[in-house]
């Protein structure tokens, strides 16, 4: 016979048996994944990609009025509009990995419990279609950030830490897909973890964007170390606005933290997979 | 050349609540692990018997099971619901993982255990083949030179740019099967999935497995309650019985070892979909066959065996009559009888529905397995439809009527004949 694939199937496979070249192979599922998210999110929808905007132009306005208005938390010198739609959008994508990645196992019961593809390919899917999503919105903050700087003036402008605003987005979107499988593996047989999750990512959503390192209350200072988003977050908004102080021992906790995560994610939603339809 | 090795696979499921009480399992399992011993909860496990209640938690789904599959050969799996068919099925497409044991595979592996997996209400039939085929494991240049294949064979051309929502489930099933279809792995696993659709879409199908098979030398698994198709389309077929391989051979006598272990429920009737067993002009159909009052197809020596035959004249005012041949499971042509004493034999039928009823005698039939086979006849010259193993009975010995013999009663029939003896 000709180089016939084989196959084996054993009732333990190693933890590191991962079958990446097997990911790789369903590229073309990817990207079709990708395509349906997006279609089909806004068939049928009045407002149709619309809605891309609205939800952060809302946040930024909600957080705006609360926080700067009724709450007269500082910003610096950048406008509270700005400061907070920056730091809003760049969390979000973040949160949107996480929180949809987290229900992987769930989500996708019906089509997991019928025909094998590697599992791998939905978080990775559902990561670069937010990613698609983050650009969009990154677009609309852009051209209010222009808006800023052509009719008000506002002191905020780029730095040279913008160069790493790349790596900012790898680290979030990676971050995101590490600990959403994380917790999707966890999550298939003891499902509580899931309002766990929401509560935590609301209150790591305040901890990150509301302040940036210079303003944060001292008692809570430790905080802006041990939370690995805030280093990328607010190296973005320095990159972009030209607030914040950049601090590469926590940038660089930072990204060993998402590393680790993800293989982490990996090994563990592996490991999972094999046997998760028996449980869910 | 075999194509699936299958060696002492086992797989064990946790009957009830999985949330309560797992922690401490899972517990108890990993400290197991750590020391290297075997999964302490699989000693307890049961046989997987669905109608005698358990004392354990645990049940063997499969239980060794060994299995070569050759090359090239269709193989069917029947068995009774819980007997594990499914089971393997999804070990064997990967879709879960086994207790125990191994599994070995030559070559790509497409396993059908449903149509349309993934298929989105609202992207429409082109988006929809592209997805489900890539889902299925198909590139999307593959999908693209096969895409004009596929939408012809699905024969849903003019909606192929509607979303799928706005199919109706014919279409849809069409569209999903069409796909499936033209996946060219060399290990195709088949799950009951031509349940659905038309006759005339399942014909379609099972002359497109066949074709698979033949030609090109692949492999197909095949579960499926539908006996007849089965029979036609398998080389060989193995029985299921809670989570054990029981029997292998021959498709037909492997269907009558099934009908043997116990009366099918299923099978008390068959039912033709339109067009299904329908004459070549197109006049005359038969619709189906059933059992009259019974819930098995299972009869004792001592009861009479009511069939009722439904057929459906189309068109045209032609003369006809019905006729049927009985024949037991090893092929043996027992009678023939046509319907002459019916008062509509070879009389001229209109347009409609008919139903006909015939009765073969209680004490008549020695026990064992038997089929019937039926013939529509026009105009008392020419067999306009005819259909094989139309339906399937057994019948079974209570033991009443033995005079204390207990050994195998030999013969195809078993009348009560009228013995006298008179002392001189």
């Amino acid at each position: 016979m000709e180089n016939r694939k084989e196959i084996v199937i054993t009732a333990n496979k190693g933890l590191f048996s991962l079958h990446l070249s097997d990911v790789w192979a369903y590229r073309d599922l990817v990207m079709l994944l990708v395509r349906r998210d997006f279609v089909a999110n806004y068939k049928q929808t009045i407002l149709g990609p619309l809605w891309f905007f609205l939800q952060p132009l809302l946040t930024t306005l909600m957080f705006t009025f609360l926080f700067a208005g009724m709450g007269r938390l500082g910003t610096g010198n950048i406008p509270a509009v700005l400061f907070y739609m920056c730091g809003i959008t760049f969390w979000n994508y973040f949160a949107a990995c996480i929180k949809i990645n987290s229900t992987t196992f769930i989500t996708n019961q019906s089509v997991f419990g019928k025909v094998y593809f590697p599992r791998l390919v939905i978080p990775i899917s559902v990561t670069l279609s937010n990613l698609i999503k983050l650009a969009i919105q990154f677009l609309l903050f852009i051209s209010i950030y222009l808006y800023f700087i052509l009719f008000k003036e506002a002191s905020g402008s780029p730095t040279i830490y913008l160069a790493l605003l790349p790596l900012n987005i790898i680290l979030l979107g990676v971050l995101g897909l590490g600990s959403g499988i994380l917790i999707s593996s966890l999550t298939t047989k003891y499902r509580d973890l899931n309002n766990l999750v929401d509560f935590g990512l609301q209150l790591l959503m305040y901890a990150t964007v509301l302040f940036s390192a210079d303003a944060y209350p001292a008692r809570f200072k430790w905080f802006t170390v041990v939370n690995p988003l805030f280093p990328i977050i607010e190296t973005t908004k320095l990159g972009l606005l030209g607030s914040g102080t950049f601090d590469l021992t926590a940038y660089i906790i930072s990204i060993l933290f998402t590393i680790t995560t993800l293989v982490l994610g990996v090994l563990v939603f592996n490991k999972t997979e094999q046997n998760f339809m028996d449980v869910v | 050349m075999n194509a699936i090795e299958i060696r002492d696979l086992s797989k064990i499921y946790r009957l009830g609540a999985v949330s309560t009480g797992t922690i401490s399992h899972d517990l108890n399992r990993w400290w197991y692990s750590v020391r290297g011993l075997e999964d302490p909860y699989a000693k307890i496990a049961e046989s997987n018997a669905r109608d005698t209640k358990g004392t354990s938690d645990y049940v063997w789904s499969l239980k060794d099971v060994n299995l070569d599959v050759k090359q090239g050969e269709i193989l069917g799996i029947i068995g009774k619901n819980g007997a594990g068919k499914s089971t393997l099925l999804k070990i064997l497409s990967r879709v879960t993982g086994p207790t125990k044991g191994k599994v070995t595979m030559h070559g790509r592996v497409a396993s059908l255990l449903e149509v349309g997996t993934g298929f989105h209400p609202e992207l429409t039939g082109r988006e929809n083949i592209f997805l489900n085929g890539a889902i299925l494991g198909m590139t999307k240049k593959e999908i693209r030179s096969k895409f004009d294949e596929i939408v012809s064979f699905s024969g849903v051309e003019r909606y192929v740019d509607t979303p799928v929502k706005r199919y109706s489930s014919g279409m849809y099933v069409r569209l999903a099967f069409a796909v499936a279809a033209h996946l060219e792995p060399e290990i195709l696993i088949v799950d009951e999935v031509l349940a659905v659709g038309d006759a005339e879409f399942q014909k379609k199908c099972i002359g497109k497995m066949k074709d698979v098979s033949d030609r090109e030398g692949r492999t197909v698994l095949f579960v499926s309650h539908n006996l007849p198709a089965l029979t036609s389309l398998c080389s060989r077929a193995v029985l299921m019985t809670k989570g054990n391989l029981v029997y292998s051979g021959e498709p037909k006598d492997v269907v009558s070892h099934y009908l043997n272990e116990e009366g099918n429920p299923d099978a008390i009737q068959t039912k033709w979909a339109a067009g299904a067993n329908i004459s070549e002009d197109h006049r005359c159909q038969l619709n189906g066959i059933s059992f009259v009052n019974k819930e098995l197809n299972v009869f004792n020596l001592d009861e009479s065996i009511e069939i009722e035959i439904e057929y459906e004249i189309l068109n045209g005012e032609d003369r006809y009559n019905l006729s049927l041949s009985l024949f037991a499971g090893d092929d043996t042509y027992i009678l023939s009888s046509p319907s002459i004493s019916d008062q509509w034999f070879d009389k001229p039928h209109t347009v409609g529905v008919y139903r006909t009823r015939v009765t073969l005698p209680a004490n008549f039939l020695n026990e064992g397995d038997y089929y019937i086979t039926l013939l529509l006849v026009q105009n008392a010259k020419h067999v306009a439809v005819e259909v094989g193993r139309a339906i399937y009975f057994k019948v079974v010995d209570d033991g009443k009527k033995r005079g204390g013999y207990y050994g195998k009663w030999s013969g195809v029939v078993r009348l009560e004949l009228p013995w006298r003896t008179v002392k001189n």
